[in-house]
């Protein structure tokens, strides 16, 4: 008989036992997404500044040089500055938002409930993976402090320009060699977080749980961990690359005969494309990181709020799969253009034209399955389906991206940045919504004002249409991205559009506090929350209060009798029966 | 709790694969009660090792793809020879398991009865952690060697990654002597369990055959 | 609320697409012989990726108005087909489609990457350097003498690092900060970094490609159209890196040929 993490450890009775340094997975999920909050607001704060300085250039404002008496005198920023904030808010929000929110967040919160265990089996690890991607955050942030200011290289870091030093411009120092020491931090924090999510998944699921009885958002956040293991384990190594060539001396990524300020630079060798193989091995994997477990949350609160089971559970979950797999084969389509041989241009083309069919069976799946089902609309559902909306929608630049022809036109255009954004950026923030607004009556016990969010749901919805639809226009006119101003003649015509997205952002940006407040109002006053106010069915719905007791299940671990989203099924009228409920029903036969 | 439509209780209606461990199949057995996964589960170290050594496949295996495409990328490598002792630190390397596998066999014996009549086995582990130390000294060793030669960590790309290889190596392996120096601990307090000595065995085998292909690699490409 | 979402979709989903049905923003006019392949594969991806962007927004919103307003009594249903039919929608729908793109845009590719130079291309040299462009003629001997990287001083105004005194074949480059050329005359474009990665794009030339440090990369145009055009740097090199532009001049032969003597003569 194996012992569980039940005999790691007992309930801790001091504060920081409790709330600092807790071996509680629920705890850590909180922590987490404590973290990512943070992250957030300092990410979006950082567009404002970004999106203000692109629509009217030499504006000053108020209070600029405050942050940065260098970056900002006189308080109008400088061309330096305007990269160094767009680097920030590039990895902030791709590593300490995407990545941290719906996998670590929400996944090291409801993982071990939904499998029914008591924790995971490695708390120590697991506490660890939050302190040590909290030391990460902290060692990026430094970078904002130091005397030359944080890299301004962009979140891709290409090199030799990453790896020159100083030479190559203001944060190309020191902010480079904190960007690689903080990202190198992370990845070992993620590595942690996915030992852990896999251990939990294979092995710690209670009676009667199999691998298929599984919720999809469990599905999503075992698919993620595994995509994270392969992934950060290439991008620590390159990091640490990058981090010799920059205090060793070496020449990993960095050519012979560069000269720079009239100065042949000491470097031998190297090779720049290196840099961008090792980097987009993790990169491409990386989106999908931050899209998955989204995918999966939305699954999970659409049944609910749809009354009916997904069309297809396991073609979903086998989409899912397909899409993790298929992830590390079309890296090479950031490199379209790079230099890299055009035999490969087109080699990476199809297995990123093919992506786009277990993406369409997934949309198509959701589809389906809201047809004749009893759709349910509230905070959690609306950015359920907003979610779909809002994929499908940055889902179709993919099928101009993936082809080297067209990615003539628009590679490294606003394009590029209305794709990711859409298809990343928003639809995962969607899914950390849905998933906040549907959680958080077990989380604390308390319902979040539905009045509230949506509100918060309207002005996320259309704003981020209005802001992010109009980078396709930009990038098809040509509008290159990384630009600080646009004094290229033939982009004059766009800076009205331009202006237009900044205020449709301050807007949309402003609405994100409304969130923010409900969050905390409802943590304190929001009304009693039953236990089960979604009437769902999986095992985190099962717990004996609200939050769950210290190891989930109250000492009793739960049998599972049923696959995991008994609704109502064809010709039923929308009964639903919890998986631990040992009433038999006729079951739903998964055909796939 | 909802109401139900009303037909006899059938808990599977599809034939079950009942026997093995660690299989996805739907665990409820044809006339039994379902089973906790965690009975029959390989106990989550087991599990995390595997994980653990993965990641650290990939990570040796992205820095190999930088060593050829650095290698095959420019005309600046200079081969050098490795140091010889390297070769006798894998020898020690690969006596440690050998002593670890002896380690693993006695323990469980030491275990099952009781841990009386039979010697205790903790010396063949202290004799593991001295190999492993061992090793790590004459790496050190070899690195001395080196720069006696005035390769350095930026002398030459071949270089360069010789020193990286072995300083990663050296430190996952460095680790592994702390599973162990763990293993011991709690070997002779008796709360060690089967779980965790197989799993740190386990990663100070991969650290053996990881070397075994680091030196290969090295000695081909250096 | 469920009926206004439906409404707000499908309205989100026409504004969307009227900009680009009415290309109130759009790519620049080609100039160039082998954009058309460019262009047609531009419209048919757009096409198809319109006709999926708005299929699957109005299937949405459809569905959300048509399901959300359930009474006690409903049943559920399953979509026709269950998912079987999607599962064959996306692989013989999208997949053929996808396909079918790729094997046409491999075509496009193909006309611009894989067909070498003609021998008779005019050479052109362009250097990438923070945070200009710097373009090298040949001159009547048709060589370009070597590059010395620590002779490369901006300074001295020796942008290429040549040196006229003991390279015979550098004697008569003709270093220019704007690039002109004959119309209907293909062009070689030697791209070479001075220091970290750039890019050359040409909007109306169709002409997109990173300059790799250390390694010397090429392509070919050939340029139909008089007028003149803007090079910009598209792969962030640093704080000057929205400055970094340059202007092509597209001319008839006659004027190309008076250009470049003046050119020559303020070497």
């Amino acid at each position: 008989m194996h012992e569980t993490a039940h005999a790691a450890h007992q309930a801790p009775t001091s504060f920081i036992r409790k709330h600092v340094f807790s071996l509680d997975h629920k705890v850590i999920g909180k922590q987490y997404y404590g973290l990512a909050l943070v992250a957030v607001m300092v990410g979006m704060f950082l567009s404002w500044l970004m999106r203000i300085h692109l629509g009217w250039t030499n504006f000053a404002i108020p209070g600029l040089h405050l942050l940065s008496a260098n970056g900002a005198p006189g308080n109008v920023m400088t061309p330096e500055y305007y990269l160094q904030l767009m680097t920030m808010h590039a990895t902030i929000m791709v590593f300490f938002v995407l990545t941290t929110a719906p996998f670590a967040a929400f996944g090291n919160y409801f993982l071990p409930i939904q499998v029914g265990a008591e924790d995971m089996p490695f708390p120590r690890f697991n506490m660890m993976s939050f302190w040590v991607t909290l030391t990460a955050f902290i060692v990026l942030i430094a970078s904002f402090f130091v005397s030359d200011g944080p890299t301004l290289g962009g979140w891709t870091q290409y090199a030799p320009l990453s790896a020159v030093g100083s030479v190559g411009g203001p944060g190309e120092g020191m902010g480079v060699v904190l960007w690689a020491t903080s990202i190198a931090i992370f990845c070992m924090g993620q590595l942690l977080g996915s030992l852990n999510f896999i251990t939990t998944t294979l092995d710690m699921r209670t009676k009667g749980m199999s691998m298929w009885r599984l919720p999809i958002s469990s599905w999503g956040w075992f698919i993620t961990s595994i995509m994270g293991l392969t992934a950060f384990a290439v991008l620590m190594p390159a990091c640490i690359l990058l981090i010799l060539d920059h205090v060793a001396g070496t020449s990993f990524f960095v050519p012979s005969n560069l000269v720079i300020n009239d100065q042949l630079q000491p470097h031998a060798g190297g090779s720049t494309l290196l840099w961008q193989h090792l980097f987009w091995f993790f990169g491409h994997p990386e989106v999908y990181i931050a899209i998955v477990p989204g995918m999966g949350i939305v699954s999970h609160v659409l049944v609910a709020n749809m009354r009916r089971p997904m069309l297809s559970h396991r073609t979903l979950i086998y989409s899912f799969g397909a899409l993790a797999v298929l992830s590390y084969m079309v890296y090479g389509h950031h490199m379209f253009v790079s230099g890299m041989n055009p035999v490969s241009s087109i080699v990476f083309s199809f297995p990123t034209l093919i992506i786009t069919i277990p993406s369409t069976i997934v949309v198509l799946i959701w589809l389906g399955s809201l047809y004749g089902a009893r759709l349910r609309i509230n905070s959690a559902s609306l950015f359920a389906l907003g979610f779909i909306s809002m994929f499908i929608a940055g889902g179709v630049s993919g099928f101009f991206l993936a082809q080297p022809s067209i990615d003539i036109m628009v590679h490294a255009t606003y394009f590029v940045v209305g794709h990711f954004h859409m298809v990343m950026g928003v639809a995962a923030m969607f899914g950390i919504f849905a998933g906040t607004y549907f959680w958080f009556p077990k989380m604390y016990g308390r319902m979040m004002n539905e009045t509230l969010g949506k509100v918060h749901f309207w002005f996320s919805f259309v704003g981020t249409y209005c802001i992010f639809m109009p980078f396709h226009y930009l990038g098809l006119a040509g509008n290159v991205r990384r630009y600080q101003a646009f004094v290229v003649d033939y982009m004059q015509p766009l800076i009205p559009l331009h202006r237009f997205i900044t205020i449709a952002a301050l807007v949309t940006g402003a609405a994100q506090l409304i969130f923010v407040f409900n969050l905390f109002y409802s943590r304190f006053k929001g009304a009693p929350a039953p236990a089960n106010p979604w009437e769902a069915t999986s095992l985190e719905w099962s717990t004996p209060s609200s939050p769950p007791p210290f190891d989930n299940f109250g000492g009793k671990l739960p049998v599972v009798y049923h696959d995991p989203y008994q609704y109502g099924v064809e010709g039923s009228t929308g009964d639903y029966v919890m998986q631990d409920s040992p009433e038999q029903i006729h079951s739903v036969r998964d055909e796939a | 709790m909802a109401t139900t439509v009303h037909e006899p209780p059938k808990l599977e209606s599809r034939p079950v694969n009942v026997g093995g461990s660690g299989n996805f199949r739907n665990m409820v057995p044809a006339g039994g009660l379902p089973r906790t996964k965690q009975q029959y589960a390989p106990p989550p170290a087991s599990t995390g090792i595997w994980v653990a050594l993965a990641a650290i496949g990939m990570t040796f295996a992205a820095l190999t793809s930088a060593l050829v495409v650095r290698k095959d990328g420019s005309n600046d490598w200079r081969h050098f020879t490795l140091p010889a002792i390297l070769y006798l630190n894998t020898l020690i390397l690969l006596a440690s398991s050998v002593t670890l596998e002896v380690a693993r066999k006695r323990v469980s014996s030491f275990m099952a009865a009781g841990r009386v009549g039979i010697a205790n086995p903790a010396r063949w582990l202290y004799l593991t952690l001295g190999l492993g130390f061992a090793f790590v000294a004459g790496q050190y060793l070899a690195w001395r060697q080196l720069s006696a030669q005035g390769l350095y960590l930026a002398t030459n790309p071949s270089s360069s990654f010789f020193y990286v290889f072995t300083a990663a190596h050296a430190l996952h392996l460095i680790g592994g002597l702390g599973g162990l120096v763990r293993v011991t601990a709690k070997l002779n307090t008796a709360s060690l369990r089967r779980a965790t000595l197989d799993a740190t065995s386990r990663y100070w085998h991969f650290m053996d055959v990881l070397w075994v292909y680091l030196l290969l690699l090295l000695w081909m490409k250096l | 609320m469920a009926k206004f979402f439906a409404v707000t979709i499908i309205v989100i989903a026409i504004l969307s697409a009227i900009p680009i049905l009415r290309h109130t923003w759009w790519m620049a006019q080609d100039i160039s012989t082998h954009g058309q392949a460019i262009d047609e594969q531009m419209s048919e991806t757009m096409a198809e990726a319109g006709i999926s962007f708005l299929a699957a927004q109005i299937l949405l919103a459809v569905f959300i108005w048509m399901f959300s307003h359930s009474k006690p009594g409903d049943k559920i249903k399953n979509f026709p087909g269950g998912a079987t039919t999607m599962v064959l929608g996306a692989f013989l729908l999208v997949g053929t489609e996808v396909l079918a793109l790729g094997a046409f845009g491999a075509k496009a590719w193909a006309k611009i990457y894989f067909t070498p130079p003609a021998a008779d291309a005019l050479p052109v040299q362009v250097q990438a350097g923070q945070f200009a462009f710097y373009f090298r003629y040949p001159g009547p001997d048709g060589k370009f003498g070597p590059i010395h990287p620590n002779l490369v001083s901006e300074a001295n105004q020796n942008f290429y690092g040549i040196d006229i005194d003991h390279d015979a074949d550098a004697k008569d480059d003709i270093v220019t900060a704007e690039m002109a050329v004959p119309v209907n005359r293909e062009i070689h474009l030697l791209m070479h970094s001075k220091d970290v990665g750039h890019s050359f794009f040409v909007p109306e030339l169709r002409v997109q490609q990173d300059f790799v440090p250390g390694l010397d990369l090429s392509v070919h145009f050939t340029a139909t159209k008089i007028g003149r055009y803007e090079i910009v740097c598209t792969q962030l090199c640093g704080l000057g890196h929205y400055n970094m532009k340059a202007y092509l001049s597209v001319l008839s032969q006659e004027d190309y040929d008076n250009w470049l003597k003046k050119q020559a003569a303020l070497q």
